[in-house]
């Protein structure tokens, strides 16, 4: 389980990145926190003809807390952005769903942007990107965009980047007044992937019952699922329309109806969790 | 071929590799460091787990190339420099929380730098923070208790005008 | 310091070199070796046509490719079948590459040697396999319908069929005035060491001399497999297994392919190569276990006394049998367990399919065989409405009954009968520390929190240390140190600590004077091996046996030097002295320059001792017996010894997720008189962790194509420390009558029953029949549906 060969390039810059990244096109891998890529390279299930290592690009490893929410440059890795002192108060929810990603030393090295990039469905971080309706902002030799969550992610370990193109950062909006948010999720083992997770954010009305909600599902489709969940004295409605929405599948950790129960079940806990949360 | 300069338990070393050497193999094989086991070259074992800059992380997911000019840290440089075992050497010891000793370079540097952050951990704290790490032999009893030991070592070497900062 | 080791905990000595990266493990040795990689079958059943190695051939770094037509005569035989039995039929083992055909994903079918690993996986991944793919078999009750076959010459893939009876078990079960009758399914798991396996050669062509380091539970049979199969003279082949990163069992099979592979590319490059194995080659090419589907048919009367039990076993044992049929011989003996059975007839059928072959794993058989007969206790514990402890009391043999006699045929052949043990003890013990007699209070405590939680326990009794034999070897030098070897190797089990107890303890002498060698052809060249639980009793015993010839040795030259009577001679931290006198006293290295006739001043010691020599009489040779204070003996048993323990366990079954958690579990363990208990636990932890895997966590999950679906890390799924609970465990020593310390193994003890336990748990906290293993969460959920529906079986307590 080696990696195969191929040119390497360590750009110390966007603008040279994003050249490399122009020339090799879809030959090219882009190399941040490595921990999806690398083991993907060992076994040989990929093999780019460009390793493109943007761990010495100036500038990528920053993460800022503003009053309209988080922006987590591509080389931020998950374990300091899990230490940014203003995370809770401005977007709770990324710590609540990074706390679950893998095992502490896997966040040492993974990067957020990295795990939003590879668009893994079972992956906790683009349900929360999906959910709160963040946006990748990404560079290209010929300028840049902006990617909203909706469009961002396209299919299992699909996003709409194209080749060429580096995402340089992501924001996550911050959390709406009188709101609160959970992650609940169930592994097989402790940081393994979620057989099924849910992610909630629930805002309250002027009487402080729900107003409006909704929840992101892990592991039950091809992309995060998105679903509005109507609140009607009490989340039965909730764990109706999660139902209704997931796309879950048979494999030898679970089946697909024990994944759609667990979603279920898991929605209603976040939702309530969540409210808990708003009510402060 | 690239070279790249590492700072290996103090020392400097200067290596020629090709870019897609893993650190892992570049500490073993290039610097004959073999302290550092390779358990999976997937990441979930944990047997290669170094601390690079201080952190620990998987050294089988990551290029040699890519730990250019960073410090490393492996098994071999946990001892003290009259190769004194440390306190999280002497209870993995004491504890018996070790048989075949493949998985435990691994959790060595995990829990050296787990107390590092956290001198003193609660039960839950402690499982956390061995979690993961695969061990095939111990069934982990032995390796969560070593983790208290140690933290109760470091704390009495500390000595008592520190113990302000421990707790 | 004291002498007085055995039986102390003291902290193990292999530790401080494997604590700083000091360790040698296979793939830490040979630094400039080439290295060696395999093409492996995707196929799990296919016809070679034709191999293309042409763009391979260009790779820069790249030594040889070999396939089977490259390969000797010789070493292109199949490899051994290691232990035939009448009843193995249908015997069948691979070529140590595939010739013709491959009969499981992974099977390997060409051999590359290049300068480095990563170069060899290059030119791997350019060797162009041409398969024309035959049909899979898959699953030994599809197997066994033999459409399709997994070698064309053994009909319905049946390898062997094996009947044992004692009494008339199907009048028995007639007769009884209760029977009961189901099916038991265990799936495949395996051993699973973090260190896969290596081989590493070196050849010397000055001498002709092989010297060959292997990850290997049997060093000394690697070295007679590859002396034998490359046809050199025994003497110039020398096998060391170096520190090995866990065994399990995988790694007793010999010669593996790369064994005779390695050693023989490395003699005809002249060049070292190695061979390690990587984590997705552990998984498609080393071997699994556990997998049988099993029929129980039991009589029983309204005590719970059992008259006839009846038990059908289909052991899928893969592509090959290079290790007989061993798992299944152990499931249908030791499926006896504690309990007099009235009549008792097994059955079993070993089937091909197309899947890496089943060799021993820890427990090798007998997790299989408890599972049967504790769920058995729990059936019929049920069905009369007893209590599980009741019903298993009812069926113990009794203490005064030993030595015991089963009726049947061992695994190592011999009249399994038990030695010793005390069952009635170990149950009390274990309810009391589980609390059983109050659980009740307890599940309706938890029922008022909205929680469900269940009790179940399960007992075993495992045959260990199987011959034939172990020798040891002690030899104490003129510097006062002692060095003591045997032949069997260590993969974690502390043997240089508990051997050196025992020596410290036999012989007098501080244990900081004493080393221990293991799995080293070069020190020690017999042995059988450390697998089933055999070594501290195997080698434990051998090593006494030496270290007493070396003690009375040691009296005999002493004696004559102090003018002593032997009688009156003790050894203590070292001196030889006269009871009573301690001024009349010889140090044991003055003792060691004595014992050889030849002394040349090589050392003060020797210097010093010339005062003690006696002269000789000139009538007498000088010398009288083999020089040297050494001692080499063997022990050699006429039977297993019989160790046994019950484990309890208090699970939580999430009444919404059916997540499963194991609040509580104890040991009780008997493995006779203890030597060192630090590791005694340590080896129980360590089986009940992997018996938690086996219970709830650990599949291979294999498609009807024969892909493995989930050969990494991520997916199949080994506990991590949150997946295991607190292990609570007691002790009981009967010792062994059978060996000169009294000692019972404890290698595989923890694994045996826990799949039966956590069953006998769950079923107890859901009141619906577990029949069926691992379970997870989805299994949990899906077998309540099923229940709804009445498709799934309740037990009659939450029937009633």
């Amino acid at each position: 389980m080696k990696p195969p060969a191929f040119d390497y390039h360590a750009p110390a810059g966007v603008d040279e990145a994003v050249e490399i990244l122009a020339e090799a096109g879809a030959e090219a891998k882009i190399l941040a926190g490595g921990q999806s890529l690398i083991p993907l390279l060992n076994m040989r299930l990929v093999t780019p003809g460009h390793i493109v290592d943007v761990n010495r690009v100036a500038g990528l490893g920053f993460v800022e807390a503003g009053p309209d929410g988080v922006r987590v440059g591509a080389l931020a890795r998950h374990s300091q952005v899990e230490r940014l002192p203003e995370l809770r108060r401005v977007q709770p929810l990324l710590g609540q769903a990074l706390r679950l990603v893998a095992h502490p030393v896997i966040r040492n090295r993974g990067t957020v942007v990295g795990s939003i990039a590879h668009a893994d469905p079972a992956a906790e971080l683009p349900a929360v990107l999906a959910l709160l309706g963040g946006s990748v902002q990404t560079r290209h030799a010929a300028g840049g965009r902006t990617i909203p969550a909706a469009e961002f992610f396209v299919g299992p370990l699909e996003s709409a980047l194209e080749p060429g193109e580096l995402a340089v950062s992501v924001f996550f909006p911050a959390l709406p007044p009188r709101s609160g948010t959970a992650f609940a999720e169930t592994a097989r083992r402790h940081g393994d992937y979620a057989i099924a997770g849910v992610a909630a954010l629930v805002t309250l009305g002027p009487d402080g019952e729900p107003e409006r909600a909704a929840v992101a599902c892990v592991g039950v489709g091809p992309v995060p699922i998105v679903v509005e969940t109507p609140y009607r004295a009490g989340w039965d409605g909730a764990a109706e329309a999660v139902a209704a929405a997931i796309e879950p599948e048979d494999d030898i950790h679970a089946t697909a109806a024990y994944r759609r129960h667990l979603t279920g079940v898991l929605a209603v806990r976040a939702l309530g969790q969540a409210t808990e949360e708003a009510r402060g | 071929m690239n070279e790249i300069t590492l700072t290996v338990n103090g020392s400097v070393a200067r290596v020629v590799v090709p870019a897609r050497r893993l650190l892992s193999d570049c500490l073993r094989h290039d610097l004959g460091l073999t302290g550092t086991h390779v358990g999976c070259e997937h990441g979930v074992c944990g047997c290669c787990t170094v601390l690079l800059d201080g952190d620990p992380i998987r050294s089988c997911l990551m290029l040699a190339v890519t730990a250019d000019g960073h410090e490393i840290t492996t098994v071999e440089g946990l001892a003290g420099p009259g190769g004194e075992l440390s306190p999280v050497q002497r209870a993995f010891h004491e504890s018996h929380a070790l048989q075949c000793g493949f998985c435990t370079p691994g959790f060595l540097c995990t829990v050296t730098a787990l107390l590092r952050d956290n001198p003193a951990p609660t039960e839950a704290e402690a499982l956390e923070g061995v979690s993961g790490n695969l061990c095939r032999c111990t069934g982990y009893q032995n390796i969560v208790k070593a983790v208290h030991r140690a933290a109760e070592l470091t704390a009495e070497e500390t000595g008592p005008d520190d113990d302000e900062a421990v707790r | 310091m004291t002498t007085k080791l055995f039986g102390e905990p003291i902290p193990r000595r292999e530790d401080p070199r494997l604590l700083v990266g000091g360790g040698r493990y296979l793939d830490d040795l040979g630094p400039g070796a080439l290295a060696a990689a395999f093409v492996r079958s995707p196929h799990a059943h296919a016809r070679i046509a034709g191999v293309d190695v042409s763009d391979a051939v260009e790779v820069d770094g790249l030594v040889a490719i070999y396939l089977w037509e490259d390969l000797p005569d010789r070493v292109g035989e199949p490899l051994p079948l290691l232990i035939p039995h009448p009843a193995l039929t249908h015997g069948r083992t691979a070529h140590p590459l595939a010739r013709d055909v491959v009969r499981h994903v992974g099977e390997p079918v060409a051999m590359v040697v290049a300068v480095d690993r990563y170069t060899a996986e290059d030119v791997c991944a350019l060797i162009r396999v041409d398969y024309e793919p035959l049909p899979p078999v898959v699953g030994p009750e599809n197997a066994v319908q033999g459409s399709a076959l997994v070698h064309a010459d053994v009909p319905g893939n049946v390898g062997a069929h094996l009947v044992q009876e004692v009494g008339n078990a199907r009048e028995a079960i007639e007769e009884a005035e209760h029977t009961l009758a189901f099916r038991l399914d265990v799936e495949r798991s395996a051993s699973m060491p973090l260190e896969g396996r290596g081989v590493y050669a070196r050849w010397d062509s000055g001498d002709s001399s092989l010297r060959v380091y292997t990850s290997t539970q049997a060093s000394t049979s690697v070295r007679m497999a590859i002396a034998a199969t490359l046809e050199l003279p025994l003497p110039s082949v020398e096998v060391v297994a170096p520190d090995v990163g866990g065994g399990f069992g995988v790694k007793i099979v010999h010669p593996w392919p790369e064994e005779i592979l390695v050693p023989w590319a490395c003699i005809r490059l002249g060049r070292e190569v190695k061979w390690t194995e990587d984590r997705r080659e552990h998984f498609i090419s080393s071997a699994h276990e556990r997998a049988q589907v099993q029929y129980v048919r039991v009589g029983f009367d309204s005590a719970g006394r059992v008259l006839g039990l009846e038990l059908n076993i289909l052991h899928d044992h893969g592509a090959y049998t290079p290790y007989g049929i061993i798992v299944p011989i152990i499931t249908s003996t030791q499926a006896l367990g504690p309990y007099k059975i009235g009549a008792y007839r097994v059955e079993f059928q070993s089937i091909y399919t197309n899947t890496v072959q089943v060799t021993p794993y820890r427990g090798a058989g007998r997790p299989q065989g408890v599972f049967a007969m504790e769920r058995t206790m729990d059936r019929i514990a049920d069905h009369l409405g007893l209590d599980r402890t009741e019903v298993r009391a009812a069926n113990f043999i009794q203490p005064s009954e030993f030595p015991y006699d089963q009726g049947l045929t061992f695994q190592d052949g011999r009249p399994l009968i038990y030695d010793s043990g005390d069952y009635p003890a170990s149950l009390e013990l274990l309810k009391s520390l589980i609390d059983w007699d109050s659980f009740e209070e307890r599940r309706a405590e938890a029922a008022a929190e909205g929680r469900r939680i269940g009790i179940g326990l399960g007992c075993y009794v495992e045959g260990t240390g199987v011959g034939p034999y172990e020798g040891g070897h002690v030899q104490v030098t003129s510097d006062g140190r002692v060095h003591v070897s045997t032949g069997l190797t260590s993969q974690g089990q502390g043997h240089e600590t508990v051997f050196a107890q025992i020596v410290a303890e036999e012989l007098g002498v501080d244990i900081s004077d004493i080393s221990v060698v293991t799995g080293d052809t070069r020190r020690f060249p017999y042995a059988v091996g450390t697998f089933a639980s055999r070594a501290a009793v195997m080698s434990g015993n051998a090593i006494a046996l030496a270290t007493r010839k070396v003690r009375d040795k040691a009296l005999r030259v002493a004696a004559e030097a102090l003018e002593a009577d032997p009688g009156d001679l003790e050894i203590v931290s070292g001196i030889v002295r006269v009871r009573g006198n301690p001024t009349a006293a010889i140090p044991l290295k003055t003792v060691a320059v004595l014992s050889n006739p030849l002394r040349y001043a090589f050392d003060a010691e020797a210097a010093r001792a010339t005062q003690f020599a006696a002269p000789g009489s000139p009538d007498e040779p000088p010398l009288k017996e083999e020089p040297g204070l050494e001692g080499r003996d063997y022990y050699s048993p006429i039977r297993s010894t019989f160790a046994s323990g019950m484990h309890a366990a208090v699970v939580e079954t999430d009444p919404v997720t059916a997540e499963i958690h194991i609040l509580r579990y104890v040991v009780v363990h008997d493995c006779g008189k203890l030597i060192n208990p630090l590791i005694v636990e340590g080896q129980i932890h360590g089986g009940v962790a992997q018996g938690v895997g086996g219970a709830l966590y650990e599949r291979m999950a294999y498609d009807e194509h024969g892909q493995l679906l989930n050969a990494s890390f991520m997916d199949f799924l080994m506990p991590y420390a949150t997946e295991i609970p607190r292990i609570e465990t007691a002790h009981l020593e009967t010792p062994s009558p059978l060996n000169p310390l009294g000692i019972k193994g404890a290698g595989e003890a923890g694994v045996i029953p826990v799949s039966a336990v956590v069953a006998s748990a769950i079923e107890d906290a859901e009141g619906l029949v577990i029949s069926r293993m691992p379970i997870s969460p989805s299994d949990l959920y899906d077998l309540r549906l099923a229940a709804a529906r009445g498709e799934a079986e309740r037990t009659s307590r939450s029937a009633g």
